[in-house]
């Protein structure tokens, strides 16, 4: 028996290509504008905010049936508040060095609409099993559009990846830099990023035709 | 279909209960997780102070920050800091909890007009002092501080910069080891003037060859952290100049 059902597959497949949170839900967008100037921070976001939208959309759909319709955004604010509350202060206890690192990120963690609009969209109406799938499934599209535009931004604004020099150095003029290649430097500020999102939301549409809307 | 949860007075208790269960279990974590936490922010402080005097680990590799372990931190920390003073108007003691000032309360004091604490370090290492001095400031969107080792020529020994929520990859690499190294050697000092060290565009200088021109290169995308720590460094030394004249050598 498979471990996954292909209803169950779906969950964790979709989201990766025909409903990408980013490119094609346009959820999501202020934290792939504003972490991915280099591909470490893409990758500290994308697993950071897979374990919250993992563990988050497991409490709320456990919480589906008790939840006052009326206050649920409410409710869901304060379940993934509460979530990266209590690892911020425990990775503060025990692995501090880790938890600087990801300091910067609580806030925009927090504020990330992909969170709030999978609880919404999702785990209020599905069994907690199902929505943890949904929840990586999710941050596994996200991620994967945050690591190609990280790569991106951080080859052609810096010249690094991961902060290796993989062209050269641009001060010494080695290496593709003593072919009078220059950085661009337009590619480290968040409006680039929206024109990568741009450039990956049109090749997908390109290849499948059926994702363009009609007017 | 109406359900119970729709009622008002479920709504009600069902968020008051929220409250409640989510405050507990915040509070407890924070109280139990307390004296841990403060621990690690001692520690870091440590660090960091023997980070800016060149008490580190840092290899040869240009890359990364690494600070002296957490676990030997508080006796190389009492080896090498040899002094720590605390200046209050005129008047200079000595406390060795000095490292556990808040600098942040203490610049909030001065802009009530309330008396203040001013702490400075001392380290000695090969026979050489280093003063080092706290800086607090704010950068794009949040608090940022460090610590500057001086010499008694007012020449920067090294620094450590730190912050709280700049944007990683862009504000953030303040707290980068080629950004950080940029500092060492430059003076404080324009002629006689204190006049700190300016994080700079276009100074042209990427290498950093200039060391008396009190600037240094700036981060690319990180304009307004970049000024931020300028002012910082600038305020820092306004603020210790009376002290900074006793121990400059003429």
């Amino acid at each position: 028996m498979a471990l996954l059902s292909k209803k169950d597959t779906n969950l964790i497949t979709d989201p990766l290509a025909d409903n990408n949170p980013i490119t094609i839900q346009v959820l999501g967008i202020c934290s792939a504008l504003a972490i991915t100037a280099e591909l470490k921070a893409s990758l500290v976001m994308a697993i950071s905010v897979m374990f919250v939208l993992g563990a988050g959309n497991v409490v709320i759909s456990l919480m589906r049936n008790i939840i006052p319709s009326k206050i649920r955004i409410i409710v869901q604010l304060i379940v993934v508040a509460t979530l990266v509350i209590i690892v911020d202060q425990v990775l503060k206890a025990f692995a501090y060095e880790l938890s600087k690192t990801l300091a910067v990120f609580v806030g925009l963690i927090i504020t990330n609409c992909i969170i709030m609009g999978r609880f919404e969209a999702f785990a209020l109406a599905n069994g907690p099993w199902r929505s943890f799938l949904d929840g990586i499934g999710n941050s596994l599209g996200y991620g994967v559009i945050l690591i190609i535009v990280g790569f991106f931004r951080e080859l052609l604004g810096s010249g690094t990846l991961f902060g290796i020099p993989v062209l050269g150095d641009p001060i010494m003029k080695t290496g593709l830099y003593a072919t009078g290649y220059e950085n661009n430097g337009f590619m480290i500020i968040p409006p680039a990023a929206l024109i990568v999102v741009g450039i990956i939301i049109w090749v997908q549409r390109s290849r499948n035709p059926a994702l363009v809307e009609e007017n | 279909m109406t359900q119970k949860t729709d009622s008002n007075v479920y709504t009600v208790v069902f968020a008051v209960v929220m409250v409640v269960v989510v405050g507990s279990i915040l509070a407890f974590l924070a109280s139990a997780l307390r004296p841990n936490i403060k621990e690690n922010e001692r520690f870091e402080k440590q660090q960091n102070i023997l980070y800016a005097m060149g008490v580190n680990e840092n290899g040869d590799d240009a890359g990364s920050v690494n600070f002296i372990p957490t676990d030997v931190v508080e006796d190389e920390f009492s080896s090498y800091i040899k002094e720590q003073l605390v200046i209050q108007g005129d008047k200079i003691t000595e406390d060795n909890e000095a490292y556990l000032i808040d600098l942040k309360k203490q610049l909030a004091n001065i802009k009530k007009g309330e008396p203040y604490k001013l702490p400075v370090f001392i380290g000695e290492k090969d026979g050489k002092k280093f003063y080092i001095i706290p800086m607090y400031g704010k950068g794009l969107w949040d608090a940022i501080w460090g610590f500057i080792a001086l010499d008694d020529t007012m020449t920067v020994q090294g620094v450590y910069f730190d912050h709280k929520g700049e944007t990683p990859g862009l504000g953030a690499n303040i707290k980068m080891r080629y950004f950080m190294d940029d500092f060492k050697g430059e003076t404080i000092l324009d002629g006689t003037q204190y006049a700190g060290i300016a994080v700079a565009k276009g100074n042209n200088d990427p290498l950093n060859n200039t060391k008396d021109d009190n600037e240094v290169d700036a981060l690319a995308g990180a304009t307004i952290t970049g000024n931020g720590v300028s002012a910082m460094i600038k305020e820092t030394v306004k603020l210790y100049k009376p002290y900074l004249e006793t121990i400059r050598a003429k």
